[in-house]
């Protein structure tokens, strides 16, 4: 996942589908952001590599919207409904999630955990 | 100098040949290219209406350049012969003259007169008896005398504070009576004469024995005098030192404006006050600075014609004139383009004739330096001639004064400064050892009208236009205007808000601060 300038950046991605839940007169989806390419990327207790500045989920409210879609806290959130995350500020980033006639955002999140998982696969060929 | 350099300062006599002169010069001169309003080019007769001297605020050459081009008739050019300018000044003059000086000095000297009167009128309850009927009054030993020293000093705190207070020379004139001054002068008098018939009646004719109750009379009367004049005090000068009003003052021929706090006066009382800020903040009226150029005004006036094809179409002025302005605002005009372009091209003009002022300047002042009391008494080895300050303005003068003279022309100063003017300020920088930078500093800037007037007795004419009377009391949205010929000065009240000031106390030790750098947003 760590980000090689000049490079492609490649990931193993999941797609998880975000049903936004109407609350009064917002949609919420159950979950914090963090990061962007204006925030500092040292503080990010997620992260691997520590100049990452992408997006990533900082906390889910238990039995919310994104907890029942499988986010999980430490993802890092690589497209939202095709829109890129990865060189985006935090308040854009913010928008694109928040659109208010949306229902449904799309999310292509990555984690450690799937890296390993798709390594170990290739590995046991 | 050359021949362009002409300084506007004036005697009567040779004025005419001058501007006739000026005219024959211009006239086989090329034109140059630089523009100067009203002047150049364009035929149309001006109307000008009769304007003041020159040191009062309006540009003579412009006045002058436009009266050769535009009359057909030249009157003669001998030295004697009296131009239209001088009749229009002479006529001024007489205007200025005499009436303001009998009425200025009347409502004062009144009151001069009253005030003395009342003063004196304690002394006399004194002294009358003591004169009339000596033999006849009861002895009165150290009462009398203590009284006798309190009415002494109070006499003189009384006169002291009145010529602190009162005894100041007018600075205005009112259209109408100045209402507070008037009601002090009639209870004074009112107070007096009573004091007075009461004495006439009560000691003169039975002719009173007891000498101590005629003083203490006397000390009631000082002290009633000592609590009016307390009365005048808070009346006149202190009731509206408290700021109650803001007031706009915009002049109307350039839209120069300020703002100021004033407090609870009368119309005109207010007129006054802001005519003596006038004259030291508003920068001196230009009459030669006009927004737009004449070329791209008289382009704006040809407007198109109307012609009327029907024969029984009724002459409908309004609907022709409605159409004219219609079609006038769809055609796509470039005026402002080229005033754009004419404003830009001004002002780099100014900027590099400023240029060049100002290193001519500097190097001018380098001719020169202040001699040193040491330098004087030694022999010297190269003797160098002393000049005065005057013979020194004069000696460095030479080299900075072609591009003294375009600057102000450039920038329309011209009118306010003769060359005897420029002269006696160089002699003045130098007398104080001043720096190029002081010395320009009264030209580069315009200035506000003080500075440009001389002291002349006869005093500025204003007229005060008011819907109100004028000795009503400032109120919200009240507007009055102040006229000059030329100008006016149009003057908008609005109260100051009511202010509500709450109070929020923090504790000093409150003061804590995190780092945030990174910041996590609920989604």
């Amino acid at each position: 996942m760590s980000y090689v300038p000049g490079q492609p950046v490649t990931a193993v991605v999941q797609k998880i589908e975000i049903r936004k839940l109407r609350q009064g007169e917002r949609l919420i989806l159950g979950f914090s952001i963090g990061g962007g390419i204006d925030q500092d990327p040292l503080q990010n207790p997620h992260s691997e590599d520590k100049s990452d500045k992408g997006i990533y989920v900082t906390r889910i409210s238990p039995g919310g919207p994104a907890d029942v879609a499988g986010l999980m806290v430490g993802d890092k959130i690589m497209q939202v409904n095709g829109w890129d995350m990865t060189m985006i500020k935090h308040f854009h980033a913010l928008q694109k999630l928040t659109k208010p006639n949306e229902e449904v955002v799309r999310l292509l999140v990555t984690r450690k955990s799937l890296e390993t998982a798709v390594k170990g696969a290739m590995g046991l060929h | 100098m050359d021949n362009e350099s002409q300084y506007s300062g004036y005697s009567h006599k040779s004025s005419h040949s001058r501007s006739s002169r000026k005219h024959r010069d211009r006239r086989d001169r090329h034109r140059s290219k630089s523009r100067d309003g009203s002047s150049r080019g364009d035929k149309s007769v001006t109307i000008h209406t009769p304007g003041e001297p020159l040191l009062d605020e309006s540009t003579r050459e412009e006045r002058d350049d436009n009266w050769g081009e535009t009359t057909t008739v030249v009157t003669g050019t001998s030295e004697h012969s009296i131009s239209n300018e001088d009749l229009t000044r002479v006529t001024k003059d007489l205007e200025e003259t005499t009436p303001l000086e009998c009425k200025r000095f009347l409502g004062p000297a009144l009151a001069g007169l009253l005030s003395f009167f009342a003063l004196l009128t304690p002394l006399a309850f004194l002294i009358l008896p003591q004169v009339l009927w000596r033999d006849r009054l009861d002895p009165c030993g150290t009462p009398c005398e203590g009284l006798y020293v309190s009415l002494a000093f109070k006499l003189l705190v009384l006169l002291i504070s009145s010529w602190a207070l009162f005894l100041r020379p007018p600075r205005a004139t009112l259209p109408r009576f100045f209402v507070f001054r008037c009601l002090l002068m009639v209870l004074v008098f009112l107070f007096v004469a009573s004091y007075w018939l009461f004495y006439g009646v009560r000691v003169l004719e039975p002719k009173e024995r007891d000498y101590r109750g005629i003083v203490e009379y006397a000390a009631s009367l000082v002290d009633a005098l000592l609590f009016i004049q307390y009365l005048a005090l808070v009346l006149l000068e202190i009731r509206h030192l408290q700021p109650a009003f803001c007031i706009k003052v915009v002049r109307s021929s350039d839209g120069a404006s300020k703002f100021y706090n004033v407090g609870h006066l009368s119309i005109q009382r207010a007129a006054v006050w802001v005519l003596d800020r006038y004259y030291s903040d508003f920068p001196i009226y230009n009459p030669a600075s006009h927004n737009l150029p004449k070329s791209i005004l008289n382009k704006k006036m040809t407007g198109f014609k109307v012609y009327s094809i029907d024969e029984n179409s009724t002459n409908n002025s309004t609907g022709q004139s409605r159409a004219m302005i219609a079609a006038a605002a769809r055609r796509r005009d470039n005026s402002h383009n080229e005033f754009y372009y004419e404003e830009a091209e001004v002002e780099r003009r100014i900027r590099k004739r400023k240029a060049r002022l100002v290193v001519a300047v500097e190097e001018a002042f380098t001719h020169i330096r202040r001699l040193q009391e040491d330098e004087a008494s030694s022999s010297p080895k190269h003797p160098r001639e002393v000049m005065d300050p005057r013979e020194a303005a004069q000696a460095i003068f030479a080299p900075m004064a072609r591009a003294l003279q375009k600057y102000l022309r450039t920038t329309r100063q011209q009118g306010f400064h003769s060359m005897e003017s420029i002269l006696t300020h160089l002699q003045f920088c130098i007398t104080h050892n001043m720096t190029p930078k002081a010395f320009l500093e009264r030209y580069l800037a315009s200035g506000p009208t003080l500075q440009y007037q001389q002291q002349s007795d006869r005093g500025r004419q204003w007229t005060l236009v008011s819907e109100e009377p004028v000795t009503a009391a400032l109120r919200q949205g009240l507007v009055f205007a102040l006229r000059r010929l030329d100008f006016s000065l149009v003057v908008t009240v609005t109260p100051l808000p009511f202010l509500r000031l709450g109070e929020e106390f923090i504790d000093p030790k409150s003061h804590k601060f995190v780092m945030r750098l990174q910041s996590e947003t609920s989604v």
